[in-house]
């Protein structure tokens, strides 16, 4: 019996290093601007309890949360596409691709359009009825996703072109919902589509934060699997992973962590597409780096979201950032995909 | 020697059709046994089946005695390996990477990496001669290459039971002489029990101790080269006409198929 150990490479490790640093930069930085632009010190004398009553409530009462809430929602979309995109093998497997983030979206909508006409929602039932209802309809639409593409087993391309079919029937459900909904829900509920971190609190931190913390130790247990899951079924198989039983633990894993960061910040595109193959190429490996996809995709949301409400003089959501940036990144993907085909 | 891997009455089939019926099969412990017959027959079923890849319809593969679809699964990859046709590997891994695939029986979510599967790595890269490439990534390699690649993930498994299936598909005559003779290597100065699926006739007489002729999802024929390497055999299963020399070389029988263009006298 040998030594304990993991075997760690030195560039993967300096990649999650730097992209620590990073995220605690971005995180500062986020903090600091706004309509009370703040300096160094005096946000980092606020976090550890210092500061001035004002500057106390506008660090902890509306900037952390919002930033934290980007960056835990980031860190969710990140991991969840390095899981699928391991799993499905293809670069092009995300949650937004697989239908999950619009399954999401279209539960949250409904309750948005439906509740919100009955004049049901109340104050209770926004803050938790949403959150649910778009946990429900993104692993609603995952898992109808994953039983359709199953025929003794899953094969990537069939999953991805199911998503595409799932991905357009809950989007034209949501377009319904927002003809038929009244109007101010229906202006409600576009802003939450596109992604927003507008007005987020700690009621949106705690429950992804939660979820993060029992999940992500999840995935990187069971992420010891995914290395000898990049083959083929049958040298996997030879190599003792039951295939399908790991596969489907981890993609029900990818689902509720995409569902849960749907749930809080509406479904930011692109970003669980884009993290993992970002992270890939900085670190050098063959699969996506889990960790280091969770690290990337918060410092990639809070970045977006820092931009998405400075550069213009009213607040953009956060998703129409990262649409502009993710877009001609999918379009690449594409080209790039037929490319090999051909060869 | 004991009987490592045994078929009996082992039925395999996909959907409808039935491709390996009734069949009956020992593989002695320390031998390298070829598995032949023209396509379609079914030796490429028979292996996946004997490596528990697909299940049996009726019957049931033996390993060391024990239904195999019955032991867990990592247990019989501690002891059985297999390398399939045509295995893929993602872009951008690693001959390093790829090779440490192989400790994965071994290894749990707590205990992912340890001295003695950074060992076997060593020694399987070193045995198959390709230590020099375990940066270079799997997609630049040559098919040659490639080939000791996969071959050495099967080895660092550390299994002594090792299942090939058409070890040689695309790889230019050299290059098989030169995966045939690790194979023997392996074989002689480890005693592993090989089982492998081979188109090549000839190379199957040089490198087999016992050759399993199938037809129809049967075996129709079974036993040393020279007793199953027969004109009749070959008319018989594969219905080519052909001549059987001797070897120059190894003195084990040599194909020669005479083909409509060279009618002989």
């Amino acid at each position: 019996m040998g030594a304990t150990s993991f075997r760690l490479r030195r560039r993967p490790l300096t990649v999650v290093a730097v992209a620590l640093v990073l995220l605690a930069a971005v995180l500062v930085v986020d903090i600091m601007i706004g309509d009370f632009p703040l300096t160094v010190s005096q946000v980092i004398d606020t976090l550890l309890g210092g500061g001035t009553r004002r500057d106390q409530f506008v660090v902890m009462e509306l900037r952390m949360p919002r930033a934290l809430t980007g960056l835990l929602v980031g860190g969710a979309l990140g991991l969840s596409g390095a899981i699928f995109q391991a799993i499905v093998r293809n670069p092009l497997a995300s949650p937004d691709i697989l239908g999950v983030t619009w399954g999401a979206g279209a539960g949250a909508v409904s309750v948005i359009t439906f509740a919100g006409s009955l004049g049901v929602v109340t104050g209770s039932a926004a803050s938790l009825g949403l959150p649910l209802a778009g946990l429900a309809g993104g692993l609603v639409a995952g898992l109808l996703v994953y039983a359709l593409a199953w025929r003794q087993g899953i094969e990537g391309f069939r999953m991805v072109l199911v998503g595409i079919g799932i991905t357009a029937v809950a989007g034209n459900f949501t377009h319904y919902l927002l003809t038929v909904g009244d109007v101010q829900d229906a202006g409600r509920a576009m802003v939450w589509i596109t992604g927003s971190l507008n007005g987020r609190g700690w009621e949106h931190v705690v429950p992804v934060a939660l979820a993060l913390v029992v999940l992500v130790p999840v995935a990187l247990i069971g992420g010891h699997v995914l290395g000898a899951l990049q083959f083929g079924d049958e040298t996997s198989r030879g190599l003792g992973v039951r295939v399908n039983v790991a596969r489907s633990f981890l993609i029900v894993v990818a689902i509720v962590l995409a569902s849960v960061a749907t749930a809080a910040a509406g479904p930011i595109a692109f970003v669980a597409l884009a993290t993992p193959q970002i992270a890939l190429r900085l670190a050098g490996t063959a699969q996506p780096p889990l960790f280091g996809s969770v690290v990337i995709g918060g410092a990639l949301v809070m970045l977006s979201d820092l931009v998405a409400r400075t550069i213009y003089r009213t607040e953009l959501p956060v998703g129409v950032v990262t649409a502009v940036l993710g877009a001609p990144y999918l379009m690449y993907l594409l080209v790039r995909s037929r490319r090999e085909a051909r060869l | 020697m004991s009987v490592r891997l045994e078929a009996s009455s082992l039925c395999v089939g996909y959907g409808e059709r039935l491709v390996v019926d009734t069949l009956d099969l020992s593989i002695v412990g320390g031998t390298v046994t070829a598995v032949i017959g023209p396509n379609g027959c079914g030796k490429s079923t028979l292996l996946r089946a004997l490596a528990r890849l697909l299940p049996a319809r009726s019957g049931a593969v033996l390993l060391d005695g024990k239904q195999i679809d019955r032991m867990p699964t990592r247990d019989v990859a501690r002891v059985l390996g297999l390398l399939p046709q045509a295995p893929s590997a993602p872009e951008g891994l690693t001959v390093a990477d790829l090779v440490a695939r192989g400790r994965h029986p071994h290894q749990s979510w707590y205990r992912q990496w340890s001295s003695d599967d950074a060992a076997a790595v060593h020694d399987a890269l070193a045995m198959t001669g390709i230590s020099d490439l375990a940066e270079r990534t799997v997609d630049e390699l040559s098919g040659g290459q490639r080939q000791r690649a996969w071959i050495s993930m099967a080895l660092a498994q550390g299994t002594d039971l090792l299942l090939l299936d058409e070890p040689t598909t695309y790889l230019d005559l050299a290059h098989q002489i030169d995966v045939l003779d690790l194979v023997q290597e392996l074989h002689a100065s480890m005693g592993r029990t090989i089982i492998m699926v081979l188109h090549d006739l000839n190379l199957a007489a040089r490198y087999a101790d016992t050759i399993v002729a199938m037809r129809d999802g049967r075996i129709v024929a079974q036993g040393a080269p020279g007793e199953v390497l027969t004109e009749a055999m070959l008319l018989d299963v594969f219905g080519l006409d052909a001549r059987v020399v001797e070897d120059p070389v190894s003195g084990t029988p040599l194909v020669v198929p005479v083909g409509s263009r060279h009618r002989l006298p």
